[in-house]
């Protein structure tokens, strides 16, 4: 077989291109170990970017150009982003399409694999060659409670990946990328954009779904998340809630089987009673740590390390604990 | 009005969740509606029931017979009819097979009278893809509004919120549409004793994968462009290294934390 080609979706919420994302510096590692990666993108992209894509080792960035008819809001709408992977499939010939599993990402990776007769696998955390040149994607279920290998028929192959499953790291020796210019014939599509607002990033702060630390605040909060916060900035981490605390609107977003789905190195739970629907969405974890005045909380059973007691006053003795450790490494 | 809600039977979530020979094991009587799907019943009865004359909510699951409880919970709601596509040829079909099954379906429906929306739960809380509903509008040639916080319709065109990946978004399409509902998208009412009584023996109608003329190749195990290869149960972890607080406690979490570099 010669070299297969990998290509990955370079997303991004916004119309300009001027970071690159955690999750896409994932999968571009990951592509490098399954063959020559290219990169697919919606916007140009800056300087800076195509500087971080070749100490990827990008080989080629694919850059779309809708059709000037086409109002700039449409071209987040999943049948014109599917257009665009499947354009730059069938332009690159590539083996793989990496995407990243967010919603809009997991819909327009299916829409495009249907559109290829590609097999599909959504929220895989590996993939690897099989002997006899198959795609092998892994993937955590269950809640995290199994591992599954999927063989995939097709090629292409298309797979999404979740956040945090592969550590990112550049390329041995850099590439220059050229950026080359994709047209793309696609009609309006149906849907209309009324309105399109993409919120702001929390400054200083990881994003929930990309985050190596998590910290999670519950009901057991009462609606102060100061000590979750202060213990989520002591480490650098994100917070994030359950959606009960989410719904009394003590914050925004949650983790959960109908939130955000996080894996991270370590989730640290506090006032979070462990319900089914919340584990769905964080039991994955790799390290488990939980803070709660209930001694039968459910969450200590999936905890690796738990601490029984009132969160206002183990979050910011915790929090200090850890400002003087690093203060002094 | 004429809407199909899409409804899937999914392991109980609290239950001891396995595989064997690469697809899950599902023990009946184990399993329930996804609990997702109440949002989709919920969400198509209310705009079936705003409507001035009405209108009929089907519901269709592609699964063995133990998913009548989906069905059967589904008429306590006050769905109107209930559809089950099932046939041997159909097990461990994968996204593909199952969209191809399911778009049939919504076919020959549409054959008997023309049918004005799909409504689906935003995921299944067993698989948690969430790319049926995407899947299933390309394969009907309908836009596709997914994961709404809420849904108004009006004459029509529907319009629906949405907030994902941090982007906030307000989209309308005109209908048909196939629609899928988070569970912001309304609060699902309790089952109604009248309609309890009559779900009981409320008719059950069985289609086969012939009945709805899916190619035996693109379906199934025959048609799976994916295939599970292997399925290991994870260790559990070992068992909690628990504090109790007398003061000292948060100390205790920040050694933990440093003591095994995740500081
Ligand atoms: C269809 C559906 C989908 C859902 N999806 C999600 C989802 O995606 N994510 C999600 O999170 N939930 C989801 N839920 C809700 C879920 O079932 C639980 O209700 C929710 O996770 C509970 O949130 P909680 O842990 O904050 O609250 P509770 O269960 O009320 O737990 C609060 C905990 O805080 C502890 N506590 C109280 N005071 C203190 C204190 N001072 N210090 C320390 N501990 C304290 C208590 O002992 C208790 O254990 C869903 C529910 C449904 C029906």
């Amino acid at each position: 077989m010669t070299r297969p080609t990998v290509l990955v979706l370079l997303d991004s919420p916004q119309g300009a291109l001027d970071d690159v994302r955690q999750p896409v510096l994932e999968l571009l590692t990951l592509g490098r170990e399954l063959g020559r990666v290219d990169v697919v993108t919606l916007a140009a992209p800056s300087v800076q970017v195509l500087a971080t894509l070749g100490a990827y080792g990008v080989q080629a960035v694919h850059q779309a150009a809708l059709p000037t008819t086409l109002p700039a809001s449409a071209h987040h709408v999943t049948s014109v982003l599917a257009s665009v992977l499947t354009t730059a499939v069938r332009r690159t010939d590539a083996d793989v399409l990496l995407v990243p599993s967010s919603f809009a990402g997991k819909e327009a990776a299916a829409v495009a694999a249907a559109r290829l007769g590609a097999g599909l696998v959504t929220d895989a955390s590996g993939a690897a060659w099989s002997q006899d040149g198959r795609l092998l994607a892994v993937k955590r279920v269950f809640a995290g409670t199994w591992d599954t290998t999927s063989a995939v028929a097709t090629d292409p192959a298309v797979v999404t990946v979740r956040a945090n499953a592969v550590s990112a790291a550049p390329a041995p020796t850099p590439t220059h990328p050229e950026v080359e210019a994709l047209p793309i014939e696609v009609a309006a599509p149906a849907t209309t954009v009324v309105a399109r607002e993409v919120k702001a990033r929390a400054s200083g702060r990881p994003a929930l779904e990309e985050a190596a630390v998590v910290v999670a605040g519950g009901r057991g909060t009462g609606g102060d998340f100061g000590p979750v916060e202060d213990l989520a900035d002591a480490l650098g981490a994100a917070v994030g809630a359950t959606r009960d605390a989410a719904f009394e609107g003590w914050f925004d977003s949650y983790i959960g089987q109908t939130g955000v789905t996080v894996a991270p190195r370590l989730y640290i739970g506090a006032g979070v009673s462990g319900a089914p629907h919340h584990r769905g969405g964080m039991q994955a974890s790799q390290v488990v740590v939980a803070v709660n005045n209930d001694p039968e909380a459910p969450i200590f059973e999936i905890s690796d390390f738990a601490v029984v007691g009132d969160l206002a006053d183990v979050l910011p003795q915790a929090a200090a604990v850890i400002r003087e450790h690093k203060a002094r490494s | 009005m004429r809407i199909v809600v899409l409804l899937k039977y999914v392991p109980d979530i609290t239950s001891d969740r396995r595989f064997a020979d690469g697809r899950v094991v599902r023990d009946p009587g184990e399993g329930s509606l996804n609990e997702l799907d109440e949002n989709a019943v919920e969400a198509a009865l209310r705009l079936v029931e705003a409507q001035p004359d009405g209108g009929e909510v089907v519901a269709v699951t592609l699964a063995p017979p133990t998913a009548d409880i989906a069905l059967r919970k589904a008429f306590q709601l006050g769905v109107h009819r209930g559809v089950r596509v099932s046939d041997d040829a159909l097990a461990g079909s994968d996204y593909f097979g199952t969209t191809a099954a399911l778009a049939a379906a919504v076919r020959r429906l549409g054959d008997q009278a023309p049918v004005d929306l799909v409504i689906t739960g935003m995921a299944a809380l067993d698989g948690l893809g969430s790319v049926v509903p995407a899947l299933l509008a390309e394969e009907l040639g309908w836009p596709q509004l997914t994961l709404a916080t809420s849904v108004s319709l009006d004459g029509s065109t529907l319009t629906i919120t949405r907030e994902s990946d941090d982007v906030a978004q307000t989209l309308a399409a005109p209908l048909p549409v196939v629609l899928s509902v988070t569970d912001s998208a309304n609060s699902p009412r309790y089952p109604n004793f009248k309609l309890i009584m009559a779900a009981r023996t409320k008719p059950i109608e069985e289609w086969t994968a012939a009945d709805l003329e899916l190619d035996p190749a693109e379906v199934g195990a025959a048609g799976a462009r994916t295939t599970t290869v292997e399925a290991t149960a994870r260790p559990p972890r070992p068992e909690v290294e628990l504090v109790v607080d007398k003061g000292e406690g948060g100390k205790a979490l920040a050694e933990f934390l440093i003591r095994n570099d995740l500081v």
